[in-house]
């Protein structure tokens, strides 16, 4: 009996929510204790990231007088040696780019049918540059393909050759020790997205009439691709800002983006410049990601999905 | 109808494969009727979808013959034998939406643009699927994905389909719908089929013959009554539908369970020992004391336990010398009516027709 009149006040609240003061005040308290052990990742990425960023910005906006000013940035139209700096790094980012393509993905392919022993093994060698410093491999590099290196002693020794070839201390020396260093950053995505592929796929492409050839060309390949693009984006990116391969392989002819930097501020001493200079790559960069993903995403939501 | 796979039949003699050292296929034969729909049924192991990984191309036996019709095909490379498969995953290609993945088969054979489009529709059609050609492949359903697998497969009008538990993904309920309606585009099409499951209901609800494989070998091979009704092994009993084995022994012709006769149909073996095959819905719960008609077998046994499962009841009873037999029978009310309580004597019943006797292993 004393149990209705209760259950009838019950009842009357939950005609005006029941408890959803109390409900919405414990969702503000959980977020914000969400939040506060997100706190010291948000303070690392702002005291690390933002902060530099902010202040190499902040520098780039001063010329060397100190005074507020655009020079910085009109140098970039004014001065033909910063587009042909800008031109060379572009062009020397597509063809060690598009070396490693043409190394990796068939290296990526081959590891991706060996069996799994055989596979971790041949990775083991992918990975092994890793461990070794990149001045080290330029160096090493160096030695090889100088005008008396290995090469060309063995090529004039069996008599293929009269003449060294050049292939140091120029754009192929730049492209070669490059191509080197960031070909793992390649292989490793593609190789990963190559194992992921179901190989019932490939029956099915051969059950249903393809060749072995055609099977790879309309199934193997366009499965591949999301691999591809990452490894491709990941090459290309760290290419533009590449700095001691090409400083010690290209012999002061080959002038890039981060090599100008360098020249900037240590010699020269002109920080605004130098920081100019890298907001513009920063921005370039972003501006190469950005489209790299809406490329990446026009697929997605077409045909071309990737699962 | 444009979709009119043309029904042959396989012949499979002495085939062979082993991994490494592990035989998996042991001089095993088969044929299969032109537009017969042929079940391989066995557990895990047994060697059946490696058999038809053999038939499609993507293993290669160590020896053997496969004739499609009057067409030695055991060295030709998958993409040239002209059959259609649908694999357990599917195998849908994902960069592809629905209509290209069922045109793929089309495109490789090089049929041109406008009929591409009319036969894709008429295989949509049969699976009814219409309208979800621009689909892509994870917008369907695991459902759909399997009708899509099914359009591609039989959309280049294959000499063989082939498939690998493609219902195996699917709940039980889609699972049965779609046995029926596979059965359905069977009987409308005729094209032969050779299916792989483990699951012997399925088997039995959608085959015309059925081959039990145990270890890299067919069993027997039987239509699905034929199979449940006389099984020749006690392999095939055991896999096959619930099973008790008593032993009984063969003396001069006559069958002896102890001290008892047990009458047969069939005629018996002259000597040796051998297993009785006992299915749970064959027993009969009898009546205390009742004169029995001849032809029937009666157990003495002790009633252990009783299990009510609605519209049936399972009851346990302990044989004198401890073997356990499971009964099943529908819950009519005159069965009821006289339900001995557990640990009460029970005689059991079961007909001599339905007493089938399998070698002891």
């Amino acid at each position: 009996m004393r149990a209705q009149p209760a259950l009838m006040q019950e009842t009357a609240r939950a005609d005006q929510s029941l408890n959803a003061h109390a409900l919405r005040a414990d969702a503000r308290r959980e977020s914000l204790r969400l939040l506060a052990l997100l706190a010291p990742s948000l303070f690392l990425v702002f005291a690390i990231i933002i902060v530099p960023i902010g202040w190499l910005f902040w520098l780039s906006l001063f010329d060397e007088a100190g005074a507020l000013s655009a020079a910085n940035y009109a140098r970039f139209f004014e001065q033909a040696s910063y587009i042909k700096t800008f031109v060379t790094t572009f062009k020397v980012a597509f063809i060690v780019t598009g070396a490693c393509v043409l190394l990796g993905y068939p290296l990526a392919y081959m590891l991706s049918q060996l069996p799994r022993r055989a596979a971790s093994i041949c990775l083991i060698f992918v990975i092994l540059p890793f461990w070794t410093s990149v001045l080290v491999r330029t160096y090493a590099w160096l030695v090889i393909l100088q005008r008396k290196g290995l090469i060309n002693s063995w090529l004039i020794d069996l008599g293929i050759i009269s003449q060294p070839l050049s292939l140091a201390n120029n754009l192929s020396g730049v492209v070669i020790g490059m191509t080197h260093i960031l070909l793992p950053f390649l292989v490793l995505p593609l190789y990963a997205s190559m194992k992921t592929i179901d190989t019932d796929c490939l029956r099915a492409g051969m059950n249903l009439g393809a060749g072995p050839a055609a099977t790879f060309r309309q199934i193997f390949f366009p499965l591949s691709l999301p691999g591809l693009a990452s490894g491709v984006v990941i090459v290309f990116v760290l290419c533009l800002g590449f700095f001691v391969t090409p400083a010690l392989m290209g012999g002061g002819k080959v002038i890039m983006w981060a090599m100008r930097m360098e020249q900037t501020t240590s010699l020269y001493s002109n920080w605004g410049a130098g920081a100019a200079l890298g907001v513009v790559l920063l921005v370039v960069t972003l501006a190469l990601l950005g489209l790299f993903q809406w490329l990446l995403g026009a697929r997605a939501t077409g045909v071309w999905s990737s699962r | 109808m444009s979709i009119a796979p043309s029904a042959l039949p396989i012949s499979m003699r002495r085939i062979e494969k082993r991994f490494g050292s592990v035989p998996v296929l042991r001089d095993l034969n088969l044929d299969v009727e032109a537009g017969e729909f042929l079940t391989l049924l066995g557990p895990s192991g047994s060697g059946k979808t490696t058999l038809l990984m053999v038939l499609a191309g993507f293993v290669r036996a160590n020896a053997g013959s496969i004739r499609v019709g009057d067409d030695e095909i055991i060295t030709t490379p998958p993409h040239k034998r002209n059959i259609g498969m649908v694999f357990q995953t599917y195998a849908l290609f994902p960069h592809m939406n629905v209509f290209h993945n069922i045109a793929f088969p089309l495109k490789q054979r090089g049929v041109a643009a406008t009929e591409t489009a009319e036969r894709v529709e008429k295989a949509l059609d049969l699976v009814k699927l219409q309208g979800l050609g621009e689909r892509r492949v994870d917008q369907l359903s695991g459902g759909q994905r399997q009708r899509v697998a099914l359009a591609r497969a039989i959309v280049f009008e294959p000499r063989i389909v082939l498939m690998d538990e493609p219902l195996s993904a699917l709940d039980k309920g889609l699972r049965e719908h779609m046995q029926i309606e596979l059965r359905a585009l069977h009987r409308r099409l005729g094209m032969t089929t050779v299916y792989v499951t483990h699951d012997q209901r399925e088997a039995i609800t959608m085959s015309d013959r059925i081959a039990v494989m145990n270890g890299g070998r067919i069993e027997q091979l039987d239509k699905p009554e034929t199979l449940y009704a006389t099984p020749q092994t006690r392999f095939v009993a055991g896999f096959i539908g619930e099973s008790n084995f008593i032993p009984v022994e063969c003396r001069n012709g006559s069958v002896w369970y102890e001290d008892r006769r047990i009458h047969t149909a069939a005629p018996t073996p002259a000597s040796g020992q051998h297993l009785m095959v006992v299915r749970p819905e064959k027993l009969r719960l009898l009546a205390a004391n009742a004169e029995q008609p001849n032809g029937v077998n009666v157990l003495d046994a002790t009633l252990s336990d009783i299990i009510y499962q609605g519209d049936s009841f399972v009851c346990y009873a302990v044989l004198r010398d401890g073997r356990q037999l499971t009964l099943r029978d529908y819950c009519r009310s005159d069965v009821l009516a006289r339900m001995p309580a557990p640990g009460q004597p029970v005689s059991l019943g079961l007909d001599a027709q339905d007493t089938i006797l399998v070698a002891a292993e």
